[in-house]
């Protein structure tokens, strides 16, 4: 499913005192297939941007219809904003969500947090049930199945978890199993808010693992959203900025970090290899890579075999 | 008394009723004014070391001593005002709706007198840079925010030692140098005992020295480059280099003589020199 948004803007509790603008005409295209990472400081409308994606913010309504608003003399209305994900068209409110939800599923961060069932395997399931029809129920061996598959593509066993509370799991476990809740309803897209964060080291390395071996068995698309830039140039093949609720950038990493100044002038970090490569460059060595660290190792050991 | 242990354990053992590991008879101690970073992988008894700390759990033997104090049912609620702890999650601490509100928590449970606690929220919110949010709504501030608010209420209290139980985890990469600025601050500047659980090497290496936890036991101390240089063990306690140490390593695996380093200059002045030498 493509993600197409165009001319997108939010403000939070709008007329109201307190109101504050979140989004600011975004337009960004997620192609199919991408592992797309999603970057800007805490406010930078990020998360709010994601969470159009499933409709869980919805248009406000006096958007809804701009066309139907004439202009009045000398007036230019603003563009009319475009938000669609694959078949679905959002700006249309009979559109219908439940449906767009089990294709775009949120991992929410600290999912662990959202655990709520007695059993992993109810709180796996919770999801496949509300989303069906409710004409059509899936039976109970269509449920297990599917809670099944959902676990061991997150890497758990069935057998050893299905029947514990998930409060009884490790930090680990419970958010491995809080992702094969939203995993369940086979999402085309699947977005993660920071879903290393928290985590030791380890458990860093194996989310990141988890999430390339969904991506390539489970979901097309994968979107992170993360604050470290080390994540993103590991694992993204593009790559957004955001900041004050409009889109800096748009770049697949290695093109990216080349504009590190701009970056740490908005009080972002860059990766550990992009710091390196600019002091190399200092001292008057270039290293072109692609900014992950095997792929700086592979650029100097062969610089070095040509010296 | 000269070099009096801000904490100390003596012998404690504690096990938990559900099972896991348990701390047997663990022996450490932490000297006055020293910050000491305490490393290790989910569930190795780090957090269990801080809430032994100050009595939030029980030792089932041995005594912890803060300041030579042994802890007891006695001076519980003293020794928990001289060790005060933040948590993870801003938003479990935070308990009232106004920051100055917040942070007069925790010294007017303790029953101060109205002056001395104005007195404890001013020193305290500048302590940690937010003087000028007295009056602001907690829910209102960011993450990084609400976070130096909870130290600030721990701060009032005047405690000697502070122990933060990974309190930069849930902030962005703003929020934790703010936390990290603060803390080293109020170390160096108020000679505050600080103990910080953290996962993140780089926090580690701000500190003097690093305990390494693993199944309830230390199994490393040192300087936190000390530690760090000694990475096939660190892996086996399921830990890992930090990103600079581990890219020394490779490039070393590829046959660049590289020092282990964390630090940045010194790894591209070895890396430049290798490819310049040769031409």
């Amino acid at each position: 499913m493509r993600i197409v948004a165009e001319h997108l803007t939010y403000t939070y509790n709008e007329g109201t005192p307190f109101a504050a603008r979140a989004l600011d005409d975004v337009t960004l295209t997620i192609e199919e297939g991408e592992f797309f990472g999603i970057l800007g400081h805490t406010g930078s409308g990020k998360s709010t941007f994601v969470q159009h994606l499933n409709g869980l913010i919805r248009l406000p309504s006096s958007q809804k219809h701009p066309k139907k608003r004439r202009a009045k003399r000398g007036e230019v209305l603003p563009p009319a904003p475009v938000l669609r994900v694959g078949e679905f068209d959002l700006t249309d409110r009979k559109t219908d969500f439940t449906a767009l939800r089990k294709k775009v599923g949120i991992v929410f961060q600290y999912p662990e947090q959202q655990l709520f069932a007695e059993t992993v395997k109810d709180d796996v399931a919770f999801g496949l049930k509300s989303f069906a029809d409710k004409k059509s129920q899936p039976s109970a061996e269509e449920i297990e199945r599917a809670v099944r598959e959902a676990l061991t593509a997150v890497g758990l066993s069935y057998e050893e978890v299905a029947e514990k509370s998930p409060f009884d799991l490790s930090g680990g476990q419970k958010r491995r199993a809080a992702i094969a809740g939203v995993i369940v309803t086979k999402p085309e897209v699947l977005i993660l808010d920071e879903p290393a964060a928290g985590l030791d080291p380890l458990g860093k390395k194996e989310v990141a693992r988890l999430l390339h071996s969904l991506h390539e068995t489970w979901c097309k698309t994968v979107i992170i959203v993360s604050h470290d830039m080390d994540e993103i140039a590991e694992n993204c093949t593009m790559s957004a900025v955001f900041e004050d609720g409009r889109v800096k950038y748009v770049l697949p990493p290695r093109e990216l970090f080349k504009h590190a100044d701009e970056l740490l002038g908005m009080g972002l970090d860059i990766p550990l290899v992009a710091k390196l490569c600019r002091e190399l460059s200092a001292r008057g060595i270039e290293i072109d890579c692609d900014l992950t660290a095997d792929g700086f190792v592979k650029a100097v050991l062969a610089k070095r075999g040509q010296a | 008394m000269e070099n009096m242990n801000a904490l100390e354990f003596e012998n404690v053992s504690f096990a938990y009723e559900e099972g896991g590991f348990h701390i047997d008879k663990l022996n450490f101690s932490v000297a006055e004014g020293e910050l000491v970073a305490v490393l290790g992988h989910n569930g190795s008894g780090k957090s269990t070391l801080a809430r032994l700390s100050n009595g939030i759990l029980t030792a089932d033997s041995g005594t912890v001593r803060v300041f030579g104090e042994p802890l007891g049912q006695k001076n519980l609620y003293e020794i928990r005002r001289r060790v005060g702890v933040v948590f993870q999650n801003p938003d479990n601490q935070n308990v009232a709706s106004v920051v100055e509100d917040d942070v007069a928590f925790g010294a007017e449970n303790i029953g101060l007198a109205r002056e001395e606690i104005g007195r404890r929220i001013d020193f305290a919110l500048s302590a940690v840079g937010m003087g000028s949010f007295r009056n602001a709504t907690v829910a209102r501030l960011s993450g990084g925010q609400k976070q130096r608010i909870a130290i600030a209420g721990v701060l009032a209290l005047r405690p000697d030692i502070m122990i933060l139980d990974e309190s930069t985890a849930m902030l962005d990469p703003r929020g934790r140098r703010e936390i990290v600025d603060v803390v080293l601050r109020l170390n160096r500047e108020e000679k505050m005992t600080v103990l910080m659980i953290t996962h993140y090497p780089e926090e580690a290496l701000l500190c003097d020295r690093a305990i390494v936890m693993n199944r309830g036991e230390i199994v490393m101390q040192g300087t936190p480059a000390e530690i760090f240089g000694r990475h096939e063990e660190l892996l086996t306690y399921n830990l890992d280099l930090p990103r600079i140490g581990k890219l020394c390593k490779t490039l070393q695996e590829g046959g660049m003589s590289v020092r282990d380093t964390l630090d940045i200059q010194i790894l591209a002045d070895d890396i430049a020199k290798e490819l310049t030498c040769g031409s």
